[in-house]
């Protein structure tokens, strides 16, 4: 039995290669799909109180730019495994270019954190602080689904 | 497709022979651009407006006013790649007169009187007023040089003929605005920005056979030109957000979800965003003035 096992560890090992293609990222895709509806919806609380549409309340704006701040601190590469672009997978809009530019890509996942932080700074002084730092996020955004994200 | 294409392509260029005549350049009248001075400042908003920036910009360029060119836009006939427009005399267009620049902008003429092709989208642009074609052409006198020689276009025969051009202008230029009587002011300005200046047609208007826009389905969405998913129709019945949503979308890239938006979309949005809060409230009252399903022609 120990033999089997032993004999079928080392077939998974040597055919890692060909199972990769064929592993289950789907949790990995839903993970990130997930931290980014995390992100829009905190978005959202202190959106509707820059235009307005909510009133402005420094206790829950300031719990949404922590949260914000805490998503950005997330592990990253965990949630973008080779082989989920949506080139080899159904349900994802990741673009592959994703896998060829790394670094860029960290790089504006780090462009977020910093306007994140920039909401935390003042997301409890007062309404008029909002409008501006939602500005500095939404350019975080953009700047990123601009090149990495695919159309719908 | 690409069968069926090139024979209906084929057939317009013996057709192009039979109709020379037909098919020739047709100029701007010199009337309607004489005693026309244009004021830099003014043109900045036009520019901004109308996009130019936006496929003009060098491709890896921080620097959107540098318009050195080099993008590449791949279609159904190949791929066209953007000229240098800025006002370098040898490789931009500063050598060139403004009626040059007009027969260009709003005729889709080339100064060697040939036809451009349509990627660049001067059907919409013939819309323009001709004040605000002034006041562009100032304002582009005022970007940085840059010498940048132009790239070839990648399009196979008979797409590599720019006299076929003519047959497909007979059939889908010179069509005037799609949407009839806008009635009030703003709604003039919102059909004026969309359709003549920021040409969102272009994009969210599905295209025929020939790659001309089908006016009987303006903006109800369209194939993404780059093989896969769709740009997403903007009818009332397919966007059902408020105006106001819209006018915040274009300014912050948030959808009402707080989603981001994202590809070609992001460039229209950093243009919007340096706009008048007006001119985002006008297109937005544009979109919902629009009829159900986008029949219009
Ligand atoms: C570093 C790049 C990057 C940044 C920064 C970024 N996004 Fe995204 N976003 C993506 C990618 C890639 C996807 C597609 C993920 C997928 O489908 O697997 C995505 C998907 C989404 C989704 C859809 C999630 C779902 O349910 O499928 C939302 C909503 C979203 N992003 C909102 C935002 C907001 C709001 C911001 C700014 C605060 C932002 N994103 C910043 C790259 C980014
Ligand atoms: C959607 C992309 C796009 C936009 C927006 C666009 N252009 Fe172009 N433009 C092109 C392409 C592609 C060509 C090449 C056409 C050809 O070779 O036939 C071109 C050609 C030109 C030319 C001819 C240059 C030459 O050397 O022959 C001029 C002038 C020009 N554009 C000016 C403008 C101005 C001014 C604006 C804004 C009002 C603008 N363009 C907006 C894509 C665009
Ligand atoms: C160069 C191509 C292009 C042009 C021009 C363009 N759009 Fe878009 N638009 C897109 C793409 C691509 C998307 C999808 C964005 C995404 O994936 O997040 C989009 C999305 C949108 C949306 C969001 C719709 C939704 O359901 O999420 C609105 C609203 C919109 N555009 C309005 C406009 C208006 C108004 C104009 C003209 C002023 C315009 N667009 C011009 C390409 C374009």
């Amino acid at each position: 039995m120990k033999m089997t096992i032993a004999a079928a560890a080392g077939v998974a090992l040597l055919a890692t290669g060909a199972l990769a293609q064929e592993q289950d990222l789907s949790g990995n895709v839903k993970a990130r799909q997930g931290q980014f509806r995390i992100m829009a919806i905190n978005l959202g609380i202190l959106g509707d109180m820059a235009q307005g549409k909510t009133e402005y309340d420094a206790e829950a704006a300031q719990a949404a730019a922590d949260t914000l701040v805490a998503v950005s601190t997330i592990n990253q590469p965990p949630l973008w495994p080779e082989g989920s672009s949506e080139m080899d997978m159904d349900g994802t809009r990741a673009k592959a270019e994703i896998w060829d530019n790394m670094d860029d890509f960290a790089s504006k996942w780090a462009g977020f954190g910093e306007a994140a932080s920039a909401m935390q700074q003042v997301a409890a002084t007062g309404q008029e602080a909002i409008g501006p730092a939602m500005g500095g996020l939404g350019g975080a955004c953009k700047a990123c689904h601009d090149t990495y994200r695919a159309p719908q | 497709m690409r069968r069926l294409l090139a024979g209906v392509a084929l057939a317009g260029v013996a057709l192009a022979g039979a109709g020379w005549v037909l098919t020739a350049p047709d100029p701007v009248p010199e009337e309607l651009l004489a005693g026309l001075s244009g004021d830099a400042a003014r043109g900045e908003a036009v520019f901004t407006a109308a996009g130019c920036a936006s496929c003009h910009h060098a491709p890896d360029s921080e620097d959107r006013l540098v318009l050195a060119g080099g993008q590449s836009f791949p279609s159904d006939f190949g791929t066209f790649r953007a000229p240098n427009i800025s006002p370098d005399p040898d490789h931009g267009i500063g050598g060139w007169s403004f009626a040059q620049f007009a027969n260009a902008v709003t005729r889709g003429i080339s100064p060697e009187g040939q036809h451009l092709y349509p990627a660049f989208p001067y059907t919409a642009y013939a819309q323009m007023a001709p004040q605000d074609l002034a006041d562009l052409w100032a304002y582009m006198a005022t970007l940085p040089a840059d010498a940048t020689p132009n790239q070839p276009h990648d399009l196979p025969f008979p797409f590599s003929l720019r006299r076929g051009v003519g047959v497909w202008k007979l059939l889908y230029a010179d069509r005037g605005f799609v949407l009839p009587d806008p009635g009030t002011p703003d709604l003039t300005r919102g059909r004026y920005l969309a359709e003549a200046l920021a040409h969102c047609g272009e994009c969210h208007s599905p295209r025929t056979a020939l790659g001309g826009l089908d006016r009987s389905a303006w903006l109800t969405g369209a194939p993404d030109p780059s093989g896969r998913g769709t740009i997403p129709g903007l009818t009332p019945d397919q966007l059902d957000w408020s105006a106001e949503d819209i006018a915040y979308y274009l300014e912050s890239g948030f959808t009402p979800d707080y989603d981001s938006a994202g590809g070609h979309m992001v460039e229209v949005i950093t243009n919007f965003a340096a706009l008048p809060a007006e001119d985002r409230a006008a297109v937005a009252a544009y979109l919902k003035a629009l009829p159900e399903g986008g029949r219009l022609d």
